[in-house]
């Protein structure tokens, strides 16, 4: 099909979908891209920008950013604002089946030289560490009703129990625990499924990385210095979510949803993966409930990730992880529905922004940022392919056009399928082994899949959302060890 | 019965088209095929626990999706991995009822081949439908 011949193109970076392209379309669908990354998307894409176009309550327009490529409903990379005061509805095609899926950024103060020599010693601690792949379970052995608890209280959960520093809080969004989690919302099912999973990876494109800063890939110095990053410095990263808590959760309301959402509420959408409800609707507010409560268990899962990684530091160099210099850069959530302030027409008006493979970036001065980056704006955290690397970014005052958001990854261009036929996960490991970087990883079939040609280049999205202005880069990480799920 | 991935369909996920004589056989291929996507062996399953699964929908793909995600229940809460043997299907006063024997072990990483840790059935032309003599499935599977 290619690009749609409706397709207005109105900067360097953004392209724009009139309402008149598509039947029941209320605003336009604007999607952020170069020409090349233009040229590259997968059709779906511009059909799902217009999908989310024509949901009820929608504002401004619909977005999909740089990475965008299909999904379920809204694309991957996509971001819709609805107005709850004017029938806005939310969608659990909007947020995806891994609810909060997100990345935590970790500094160390130890420089490459001194953890090269113990890379493969601190790669297999930590592969055993943390669980990773089909069929895994974490350490902390719960009851329904302490995992209940987890749901409602996040990430504070385990630092009250000595699984984190209080400063851990002060750096995750929406302090580890956003508002309006209610556990009576959420299945039995959901919490059969999830409540063994708390500190697991998972598989697909999961992952743990230890990965160096190189001194030209410092784009900013000062911003830079505000995050605590320096030349030769060692960080790690990882990228997880809410496990089959939040898979069960996102179930189970797509299901009611498509049970009420014409018959209750009138409301009919052109994909079935964009059931909804209105959000102040008794069925809305209690998906939001549940959906909280899989936010605050991501946020959970990642906080006793970070707690076996500073163990495992701790052994490997026999200093205390405070000594080691362990201290959280930010965490973001990418799947997520929250509800926020914007402006628009000159007015602010209370929004539930869904973001669907999209990361929140607040500019600078912003409430909701950690008082410490307030000056400089919200970390950004964009995570690359196992092959080529990840950014750090920070969120710009020009990202007010889309929300304050922007990009999650890379966006993959290959399908599983395609790149298992043309990749062997042993072959790819020694590839990786011999450019310096460590793997190891629980399926072999699924590190074939992850292979870094099945993804757009990362460089490419990052360009394109800066120049979009929707973030301003700050480094650049180079991954040295791997762990996949 | 059979069943194939599909290489241009989900980029970031697991899509199969499953193909049978018969409606029964149909859910039997797709079970196997979601088993398949989590684990590249179901053959070395053993079959050391028994489930009984019992469904009922209005609707015969929605019928098929509560089976799938059955499957997909079952691997994260008590990490077992099931291989279905056994489905009859009766529709009565509109409904359909599903009856299923599931048998298997929990995994184990030494014996099973690990893929992907599936996380839902999604309803992405999701659809069960007639084909010539028999009956075709699409399943897109959420990874």
């Amino acid at each position: 099909m290619g690009r749609p011949a409706a397709l207005k193109r109105i900067s360097d970076s953004a392209w724009e979908l009139p309402v008149t392209y598509k039947t029941g379309m209320r605003v336009p669908a604007r999607i952020y891209a170069t020409e090349k990354l233009a040229a590259g998307m997968d059709d779906a894409v511009w059909e799902q920008a217009a999908n989310v176009a024509s949901l009820p309550g929608v504002v401004k327009r619909s977005l999909c950013l740089p990475d965008g490529h299909f999904g379920y409903g809204f694309p991957i990379g996509g971001v819709a604002a609805m107005d709850i005061a004017q029938g806005g509805v939310i969608s659990p095609g909007g947020i995806g089946f891994d609810i909060n899926c997100g990345m935590r950024l970790v500094k160390t103060n130890l420089g490459r030289a001194e953890v090269e020599p113990s890379l493969g010693e601190l790669v297999e601690k930590l592969f055993s560490a943390v669980p990773a792949g089909v069929g895994s379970s974490g350490f902390l052995k719960l009851s329904r009703s302490d995992f209940r608890d987890v749901a409602e209280q996040g990430a504070r959960w385990c630092v009250e129990r000595g699984y984190g520093w209080s400063e851990d809080l002060e750096l995750t969004e929406d302090n580890g625990c956003t508002p309006g989690a209610d556990a009576s919302k959420v299945s039995e099912r959901a919490i059969e499924r999830g409540f063994s999973q708390i500190g697991t990876l998972g598989s697909g494109n999961h992952y743990l990385e230890i990965q160096a800063v190189r001194e030209k890939d410092l784009f900013d110095a000062d911003l830079a210095k505000a995050f605590g990053l320096f030349p030769g410095q060692i960080v790690v990263m990882f990228h997880c979510g809410s496990r089959g808590f939040g898979h069960q959760v996102a179930t189970d309301y797509l299901q009611l949803f498509l049970s009420v959402m014409e018959s209750k509420y009138g409301i009919r959408t052109p994909d079935r993966e964009l059931a909804c409800a209105p959000f102040d609707s008794p069925e809305g507010r209690d998906y939001f409930a549940a959906m909280t409560c899989a936010l605050n268990m991501s946020f959970a899962n990642r906080q006793m990730i970070l707690h076996r990684v500073r163990e495992v530091f701790a052994e490997v160099f026999r200093a205390a992880p405070e000594r080691l210099g362990l201290h959280m850069v930010y965490d973001v959530s990418h799947n997520t529905a929250k509800l926020e302030n914007h402006v628009v027409g000159g007015e602010t008006r209370r929004l539930l922004v869904h973001r669907k493979g999209a990361t929140r970036a607040f500019g600078p001065g912003m409430a909701g940022i950690p008082e410490r980056y307030r000056l400089v704006g919200q970390p950004v955290i964009i995570g690359g392919s196992m092959e080529t690397g990840s950014y750090l970014l920070v969120g710009s005052k020009e990202a007010e056009e889309a929300f304050f958001s922007a990009p999650h990854g890379s966006g993959r261009t290959m399908s599983r399928v395609k790149a298992r036929k043309l990749w062997r996960g042993r072959d790819l490991q020694r590839d990786m082994e011999r450019k310096g970087i460590l793997v190891r990883t629980a399926s072999w079939s699924g590190l074939a899949e992850e292979a870094g040609a099945a993804y757009k280049n990362i460089d490419e999205v990052v360009e394109a959302a800066e120049r979009a202005g929707l973030c301003r880069r700050v480094a650049r990480f180079t991954p040295l060890g791997c762990i996949k799920g | 019965m059979s069943y194939r991935f599909l290489e241009d369909v989900a980029p970031a996920d697991i899509a199969f088209e499953a193909r049978a004589e018969d409606l029964p056989r149909l859910f039997l291929a797709a079970a196997e095929a979601t088993l398949n996507a989590m684990i590249g062996n179901p053959e070395a399953i053993r079959f050391a626990v028994s489930k009984a699964v019992h469904l009922e929908n209005t609707d015969i793909e929605m019928l098929l999706f509560d089976l799938l995600q059955e499957l997909i229940y079952h691997k994260d809460a008590g990490r077992l991995l099931l291989r279905v043997r056994r489905v009859e299907i009766e529709k009565r006063e509109g409904r359909f009822f599903l009856t299923a024997a599931a048998e298997g072990e929990p995994l184990d990483s030494e014996r099973h081949e690990r893929r992907a840790d599936v996380k839902a059935v999604t309803l992405h032309r999701f659809s069960v439908q007639k084909a010539g003599k028999g009956w075709k499935a699409l399943v897109i599977l959420d990874i």
